[in-house]
């Protein structure tokens, strides 16, 4: 069943000097609990497709569909806790300004917190907490509201490396026990290859889809156990030519 | 936890303690040596203690003013003048920024005459607020209020236009409206700002409140000091000057320590 399906989207943006051709004719489309990542070289338009599927942004042609519910969560670049709430009141957020944080809710939340090790840390303030933990807890913000689509954008590029490949784990772990459709935008082609079920390749900007890839890597079950299969370093040279225009 | 600390650390701890007393020490001699002197010069008549007043002067015009039962008066009456300015001023500022930030229509619209009304010199307005609000209270409260007022919508909203841009992005993609930005986000991450404002209107709440009394008023140090002036009475011009520095820093005191509280997590 599909959740989302994007047709022949376009954006662009105005300024005094100029216009901004970000996306063109994008087509695509996310079915119930895929993981699909979208990958592309920076500045190609990617932040925008994620602002036109969780409705900030209006396409200026074409058309974004959302079937089910239409609770999209977004999780952005960096963590944006607040600083001045514990955890506890910082993935509460989302509930509060959607007016639902009712018992049901917080005890759904308190429940994410108990599973994914923050329950201790729940009267700590965010920099009180190492960025993996931070990453975490912006995660469980983003699925305290339950939505039915997860947008990601980039959520490891502002962690160092190791940290990076053991949040990736985490994240993944977390989003499928959860069992969420999920949406995630990167430019790097390894952290595609070993989280997504499919992938689809962005063009230079104006984003338009260049390829759509299967990894067909999900009979592994931790991203970083894929990273270390046979088939990865073939996937990664192919999503390299892709992304670099060698091949059409 | 206190025998956790090792040897090296206590020895740091103790340094950094003997440091701050230096310093302190070294403040209070500061103002000691300087009234020494100033006293000393006084009484060896290398200075004229009538134009220069001493500190012993000081100090038995302090206790005559105190016996009388005026000094009590005057000071009653400047820090009424101060705190209203400075509590209206302050409340009305923030409104100010609050419905600037709302609306980028009327942001852009009075932002020019905001920047224009600060760079007045506001006591330019003395004549014009006496005959609007008469010679009491209300016009020198009411020059301490022009004088906070504007700085004060002007650093808010400076701050609130600084604001996280990322973070509203998130409460929009939450489904946000704007009265749940500002209360969010936009209200509590500018507590420091309006903190420092707080402490930028201290001082400017007293500097309305005695202009304010040199132009109109009957009552309160800013006449007292009027008054002394006129009549070459510089022990009382000296004996308001010190009594103001000490409520101007009270005052400044008790909102630096109301800014340590609150501010611990912003
Ligand atoms: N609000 C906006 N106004 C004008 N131009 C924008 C805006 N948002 C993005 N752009 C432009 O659109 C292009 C794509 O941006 P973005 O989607 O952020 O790229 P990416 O996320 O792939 O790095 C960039 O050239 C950027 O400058
Ligand atoms: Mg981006």
């Amino acid at each position: 069943m599909k959740v989302l399906e994007l047709k022949n989207v376009s954006k662009v943006f105005y300024s005094k000097t100029q216009e901004t051709q970000a996306v063109s004719n994008l087509n695509f489309d996310v079915n119930e609990g895929e993981f699909v990542a979208i990958i592309g070289p920076s500045g190609c338009g990617k932040t925008t497709v994620l602002s036109l599927i969780s409705k900030l942004i209006q396409p200026t042609s074409g058309e974004v569909k959302l079937y089910g519910g239409s609770n999209v969560g977004y999780m952005l670049q960096r963590d944006q806790l607040f600083e001045w709430r514990n955890i506890e009141r910082n993935v509460q957020l989302g509930l509060e300004i959607q007016r639902k944080l009712t018992e049901e809710n917080k005890r759904y939340v308190e429940n994410l917190l108990k599973k994914y090790g923050l329950w201790e840390f729940r009267k700590h303030y965010p920099a009180e907490l190492s960025g993996g933990m931070r990453q975490r807890a912006a995660l469980i913000r983003t699925l305290a509201t339950n939505p039915d689509l997860l947008l990601l954008d980039e959520p490891f590029s502002a962690l160092d490396f190791q940290t990076r490949l053991d949040v990736c784990d985490d994240v993944y772990a977390i989003i499928r026990s959860e069992k969420k459709t999920a949406l995630l935008v990167t430019h790097d082609i390894s952290e595609a290859i070993s989280l997504a079920d499919r992938i689809v390749v962005l063009t230079e900007r104006p984003a338009t889809v260049k390829a759509i890839h299967e990894p067909r890597l999900n009979h592994i079950a931790q991203p970083l156990k894929r990273r270390e299969s046979p088939d990865f370093s073939k996937q990664f040279e192919l999503l390299h030519k892709y992304l670099h225009g060698e091949t059409q | 936890m206190k025998n956790n600390f090792t040897k090296e650390h206590l020895l740091y701890l103790r340094g950094q303690r003997v440091h701050k007393i230096l310093v302190h020490t070294a403040r209070i001699g500061v103002l000691v040596l300087l009234l020494g002197l100033w006293e000393l010069a006084a009484q060896l008549n290398w200075i004229d203690s009538f134009i220069t007043s001493c500190p012993s002067r000081i100090w038995k015009k302090f206790i005559e003013l105190v016996a009388a039962g005026t000094l009590w008066h005057h000071m009653g009456v400047s820090t009424y003048e101060t705190l209203a300015g400075f509590a209206i001023g302050t409340v009305l500022g923030y409104c100010i920024a609050v419905v600037l930030w709302w609306n980028v229509f009327f942001k852009e619209t009075f932002e020019p005459y905001l920047v224009v009304l600060n760079s007045l010199p506001k006591i330019a307005l003395g004549p014009i607020i006496i005959i609007w609000a008469g010679t009491g209270k209300a016009s020198i409260i009411t020059m301490a209020v022009l004088i906070s007022v504007v700085i004060t919508a002007i650093t808010i909203l400076n701050g609130f236009v600084a604001t996280d841009k990322e973070k509203a992005l998130l409460l929009r993609s939450m489904g946000a409206n704007r009265f749940q930005i500002f209360t969010k986000l936009v209200a509590p991450a500018n507590v420091p700002t309006l903190m420092a404002t707080l402490k930028i209107n201290v001082g400017m709440a007293w500097i309305g409140s005695i202009m304010g009394e040199y132009l109109v008023s009957k009552e309160g140090l800013g006449y007292l000091l009027v008054y002394g002036s006129q009549v070459f009475q510089l022990d009382l011009v000296m004996t308001c000057t010190v009594v103001l520095c000490a409520l101007a820093g009270l005052m400044y005191g008790a909102v630096a320590l109301l800014e340590k509280i609150v501010v611990k997590r912003f």
